[in-house]
């Protein structure tokens, strides 16, 4: 009774628009929209897992399908068991990326803690010297020449390193996050209390400035898992190629193989030495899980760091 | 004199932060710009070094530009550098924006908050990684889409030997790759909007749709204006990744995927027409300073705080 007599009432007292929310048949339709899209974005790497949990015999068949008609881990067990190189690769981005990570966050954050003192006599020359980096770009050649020639760091595992180690962005960044997060105030009692610069950086600035710091860390561990241009430039060795240009080089050598080989036996034996479509695309997987796994921990900073930059001094 | 060193003495621990720093940005950002020499020469590898190869090469004056500028491909590359980059200004902006907008107006937000998640993943893949992708899609005997159009009965087509679908291929690709991310900085910004604004839409009356056209774009116009400003600074450069990896270096397709990023690459690495890359790359340079100072100029006409410098 109480109930009919409820949805009564509110068929009578016709319910006020609701400015606030989109009606429901847009609603649907945005969210299909931002839905389908969102989709797009997942479906390839969907579709890269399905195809390396394919059989290979069907591949040559059917191609690669969504719904593949033999499902296989062979090529998991092959990486695993020939995985020699897929290993050392691991090896060489793990470490590059651990290395790279620590020296670039180091030097970044006391440059920008440097430029943001105020009472840093040269704050203006370094924070100048540093801006104008990303206003010229000497360019690829002889960046180059001065990496391999007179640095002499071709295939040495600090060529991957050392390019990337700096960026006057990220010291802008971070320069803004410090002078608006950690006041001056207490910056200058740590003076009073006799403490040195550099104990000032790690016992007050540091704490306070974590976030800002991780943010940094993480475009920082980003762009040393994803590089594969340096190694392009400077690796010979394989034995210190990473993981994105080790598949990289799977890929441009079975091009080649196809494309300069007259002798089909030839092009056959040497075909069969790499690793087969649905191996190559288990890679490419074992590559991305790490990122598909931790980011969307990470993603929250990500959208801090492109809000971060935005408050200037 | 005496001054001076009291000053560095005084400011000596600060000194010793930047110095790492300073370094770097020494070697890798100053020096290299006194390198660009090379374009003015001919360049010949020395044995004894970098100083040795750049002081022993013959000085040949202009003569890099000219050859350059003699053939089709300084036009090619700037073309496609040039388009490229302006369907990725426009369309980038016109679909992260309108993206934004639906987000932000999604009733469900734990539901908006999964598809941020989904869109987001892009951009945290290698270009490397998304060649793969394509590729899955675009091979030529066992792609996606040659399965998808042959229940149309169309025959299958080697996307990686014909040039005219690829301008679409890449910008679709940068499009899926830069969108979801660029879409989360407008959404940050709608969601900064003053909510009192929309407060007082309400009580004038006024429509959801009335509210996105006089409130948010409004809003967003400022931003808009500056990444779009900040992006023209950069259009002379372009997504190496992109049109490296993507296409699979694939020789019958330079045409539409030469830009002067890969023309400058393989330069150095394949053809090995040093003089000749070192000067388009030097062209890149000097063009692309101009730009950044122009559209920082006018950045800092719109919005000071915005501005780099």
């Amino acid at each position: 009774m109480q109930m009919t007599r409820d949805t009564n009432k509110a068929k009578k007292t016709r319910k006020p628009r609701d400015f606030h929310r989109i009606t429901p048949g847009w609603n649907l339709i945005f969210n299909l929209i931002a839905g389908i899209f969102a989709l797009a974005c997942v479906f390839p790497f969907v579709f890269v897992v399905i195809i390396s949990l394919t059989d290979e015999s069907v591949l040559a068949s059917e191609g690669y399908r969504l719904i593949p008609s033999q499902w296989s881990l062979e090529a998991y067990r092959y990486i695993f068991e020939s995985g020699d190189t897929l290993l050392r690769a691991y090896g060489v981005t793990i470490l590059v990326t651990l290395i790279g990570t620590a020296i670039s966050l180091i030097m970044i954050a006391l440059y920008a803690y440097a430029v943001s003192r105020k009472s840093f006599r040269y704050r203006r020359f370094f924070s100048i010297f540093a801006i104008l980096t990303m206003l010229f770009n000497g360019g690829m050649i002889p960046t180059y020449m001065i990496v391999a020639q007179l640095l002499g760091l071709k295939n040495s595992i600090w060529a991957l390193i050392l390019p990337l180690a700096m960026n006057a962005f990220y010291v802008m960044i971070l320069r803004t996050f410090y002078s608006t997060s950690v006041p001056d105030a207490l910056i200058e009692s740590g003076k009073i209390d006799g403490a040195g610069e550099f104990r000032i950086f790690f016992k007050i600035i540091v704490p306070l400035s974590l976030p800002g710091l991780a943010t940094i860390g993480l475009f920082s561990t980003l762009g040393y898992w994803n590089d594969w241009f340096n190694a392009l430039l400077y690796i010979d060795n394989p034995n210190l190629v990473p993981l994105q240009s080790m598949l990289m080089r799977i890929e441009s050598s079975m091009q080649f193989i196809q494309q300069n080989s007259s002798n089909a036996n030839i092009s056959m034996a040497a075909m069969q030495s790499l690793p087969q479509d649905t191996a190559r695309m288990a890679m490419v997987v074992l590559a991305t899980l790490p990122i598909i796994f931790a980011y969307p921990f990470f993603q929250r900073y990500f959208v801090q760091g492109l809000t971060l930059g935005a408050v200037k001094e | 004199m005496r001054n001076f060193f009291k000053n560095i003495n005084r400011n000596k621990a600060l000194l010793f932060m930047v110095l790492p720093g300073t370094i770097w940005f020494f070697f890798f950002s100053y020096l290299p710009l006194a390198g660009t020499v090379v374009a003015f020469k001919e360049y010949r590898f020395s044995r004894d070094g970098f100083w040795a190869s750049i002081f022993r090469s013959e000085w040949v004056g202009w003569d890099n530009f000219k050859f350059l500028f003699s053939t089709d491909d300084a036009f090619t590359i700037t073309r496609n550098t040039l388009l490229y980059n302006l369907a990725f200004i426009i369309l980038g902006l016109v679909f992260s924006v309108l993206l934004a907008i639906i987000l932000s107006e999604l009733v469900n937000r734990r539901l908006s908050k999964l598809y941020q998640t989904g869109m987001f993943l892009p951009y945290f893949l290698s270009w490397v990684i998304v060649g793969y992708f394509v590729f899955s899609f675009l091979s030529m005997d066992r792609g996606l889409l040659n399965q998808i159009l042959g229940w149309f009965g169309v025959n299958p087509i080697q996307w990686y030997s014909e040039a005219q679908y690829w301008p679409y291929i890449l910008i679709i690709v940068n499009l899926w790759k830069t969108i979801g991310y660029s879409s989360v900085v407008y959404l940050a910004a709608i969601l900064g909007i003053d909510k009192s604004l929309y407060e007082a839409a309400m009580i004038d009356g006024a429509s959801k749709w009335q509210q996105i056209r006089r409130i948010t774009i409004p809003m967003l116009a400022p931003i808009m204006t500056i990444m779009t400003l900040l992006a023209v600074g950069k259009i002379f450069y372009a997504d190496f990744g992109l049109f490296y990896q993507v296409p699979r270096d694939s020789g019958t397709l330079y045409s539409v995927t030469n830009v002067i990023d890969t023309y400058v690459y393989r330069g150095l690495m394949t053809t090995g027409e040093i003089g000749m890359s070192a000067a388009a790359g030097l062209y890149q340079s000097i063009v692309g300073f101009v730009l950044v100072i122009i559209s920082n100029y006018v950045v800092r006409r719109v919005d000071k705080d915005s501005a780099l410098f």
